[in-house]
């Protein structure tokens, strides 16, 4: 099973949701986060102040998945969270050791 | 309170044999009109403070710090009103006696010559000590913007109470109360020296006295929700008219026409910072559009009594342009922290509006001409009440400032101003 992380403009949040549902992946857990890549911040002004914000909002999605699913789960995020734009984000892949459902206690593949 | 009304107030006083001459006598019966709007307005004055001015500074600080900022609007109202009625009115509007041209004396202190039925003019004294109470109030209030996010909250109450009395009470005294700036003849409809001037020039000697905040210039200090701000900005634009048309003390056509400039000039001012900045920082700003606006009403202030709609349309042109550059291009060459423009906005602002009164006035309107109607003496007499009102403010703001600071320090310790006021001086932080 695989652990994705994948930290999107906050606008495709939706696209991503139903791409990942489309494939039958259902749950998934998402957070509004700060944060930069290659993408600088911007900058503000306050009258007259000059802020540089170098943090942006960004939407982070964490997904876990069984392993024939990873490709068309990384496919679907990366198709549905492109703008062709700077600052669309990274997606990061982890390995999960163990999953288990809290209500049922079932564990891996069945706890998803 | 124009000069007919200080002079009918003045009178009652002073019993001058001059003044009951005016024609204003008839206005020792009790005028239900007049006094039902000056209730109103007394109501609104008090919403400029809270929630108005509370909400427009308490937008502009970072999160940290925004309780502490409101909290600092909210306690000098409730300070100011005690002391307003144990001797601020009688400071301000008492009979001084021989010394009645530079203070009204402690002879009505804790409003003991208020009755039920005492008048002043044709509105309960009761009516008119709140009305000027109310701006007692947001004069201090407005001085906090100049040291936001740094002060002592012990310290600051110590220092509005004795600037109350010491500072505001006289200087209102001295163009409204029968003193010796009223006399000059010095133009102030609703208090472009006594509250703007004044308070931005404290505001200005207490950003010198304390010092810059930490981090300024170098960390992100940008304002934490400008939607507080606009709102707070709006309820100050709504409040006005009852500052303003209120400072007529009547519910006549002198009242219209100062709504009606007000609206004009704070109109005109928005537009003004707003396309300046849009100029030279490439967006017209919210924050630009809000600070344009109660520069307009901080510069119509002393002249809502005494020019016409086109003389309020060029002077707040005028302003919009005049105090972006106080808050930008001023502060920064000077290096001061005046965290929420203070000085920037109410400062220049005030002495960009008095100077201009004495350009716009018209006879027709006010009973004194301006510079455009050939009375060029009467930008001079403005000045000179500017700069009785600078001199005395900044020297008795210095000193009551470093007497406090010997006794009981006046800024807050470095860890605690980083940590954020809401939680070091009054224990509670935000949670949303």
């Amino acid at each position: 099973m695989k652990y994705i992380i994948a930290v999107i403009k906050p606008h495709r949040l939706e696209h991503v949701r139903e791409a990942l549902a489309a494939l039958g992946i259902e749950g998934m857990t998402v957070s509004e986060v700060k944060g930069h890549g290659r993408q600088k911040g911007h900058t503000e002004v306050y009258r007259g102040a000059e802020y540089v914000v170098n943090f942006l909002p960004k939407v982070k999605i964490e997904v876990a998945v069984t392993e024939d699913m990873m490709d068309k789960a990384l496919e679907a995020i990366q198709q549905a969270a492109k703008t062709g734009q700077i600052g669309d984000g990274k997606i990061f892949v982890l390995p999960i050791e163990k999953t288990i459902r809290v209500r049922t206690g079932e564990t891996d593949a069945d706890a998803l | 309170m124009s000069l007919k009304n200080w002079k009918t107030y003045a009178g009652a006083f002073a019993a001058s044999c001059l003044l009951l001459a005016e024609p204003a006598l008839a206005a020792d019966k009790l005028d239900t009109g007049n006094t039902a709007w000056m209730l109103t307005s007394t109501a609104l004055v008090l919403m400029m403070t809270i929630p108005g001015l509370a909400l427009f500074y308490g937008g502009m600080v970072r999160r940290k710090n925004v309780l502490a900022t409101m909290a600092q609007s909210f306690a000098i109202t409730a300070l100011i009103t005690v002391l307003w009625m144990i001797a601020g009115y009688s400071i301000a509007f008492g009979d001084g006696g021989a010394g009645q041209s530079f203070w009204g004396g402690l002879s009505n202190a804790f409003l003991v010559n208020m009755g039920k039925d005492t008048l002043n003019g044709s509105i309960p004294d009761s009516v008119f000590m709140t009305f000027q109470m109310t701006f007692a109030i947001i004069t201090p209030a407005l001085i906090t913007g100049a040291f936001a996010e740094r002060m002592k909250f012990s310290s600051m109450l110590v220092f509005m109470g004795l600037w109350v009395l010491i500072v505001y009470a006289p200087i209102c005294h001295w163009v409204w109360g029968g003193g010796f700036l009223g006399g000059l003849g010095v133009l102030d409809f609703a208090g472009g020296t006594v509250v703007h001037i004044n308070a931005g020039v404290a505001g200005l000697v207490a950003a010198l006295v304390l010092g810059k905040r930490v981090g300024f210039g170098k960390e992100n200090m940008a304002p934490h929700n400008l939607v507080l701000s606009v709102i707070g900005a709006s309820l100050l634009w709504v409040g006005w008219f009852g500052f303003n048309a209120g400072s007529a003390v009547a519910a006549d056509n002198s009242a219209g026409m100062a709504m009606a400039v007000t609206q004009i000039a704070t109109a005109a001012a928005a537009l003004s910072w707003m396309f300046a900045e849009w100029m030279v920082h490439r967006k017209p700003s919210v924050l630009g559009m809000i600070s344009g606006a109660v520069a307009g009403l901080v510069a119509i202030t002393p002249a809502s009594g005494f020019v016409d709609p086109t003389g309020a349309l060029i002077l707040g042109l005028i302003a919009g342009v005049v105090c972006f550059w106080g808050a930008t291009g001023l502060k920064n060459a000077l290096g001061y922290d005046d965290s929420l423009d203070a000085f920037g906005v109410h400062g220049v602002g005030g002495i960009v509006g008095a100077l201009l009164t004495g350009v716009f006035a018209r006879k027709a309107i006010g009973g004194t001409a301006g510079l455009i109607e050939g009375n060029a003496m009467q930008v001079w007499v403005q000045f000179e009440g500017i700069i009785a009102t600078i001199v005395y403010c900044a020297i008795v703001t210095f000193i009551l400032l470093k007497v406090i600071d010997m006794i009981m320090g006046l800024r807050v310790s470095e860890a605690d101003e980083i940590e954020g006021l809401d939680f070091t001086l009054h224990g509670e932080t935000i949670h949303d």
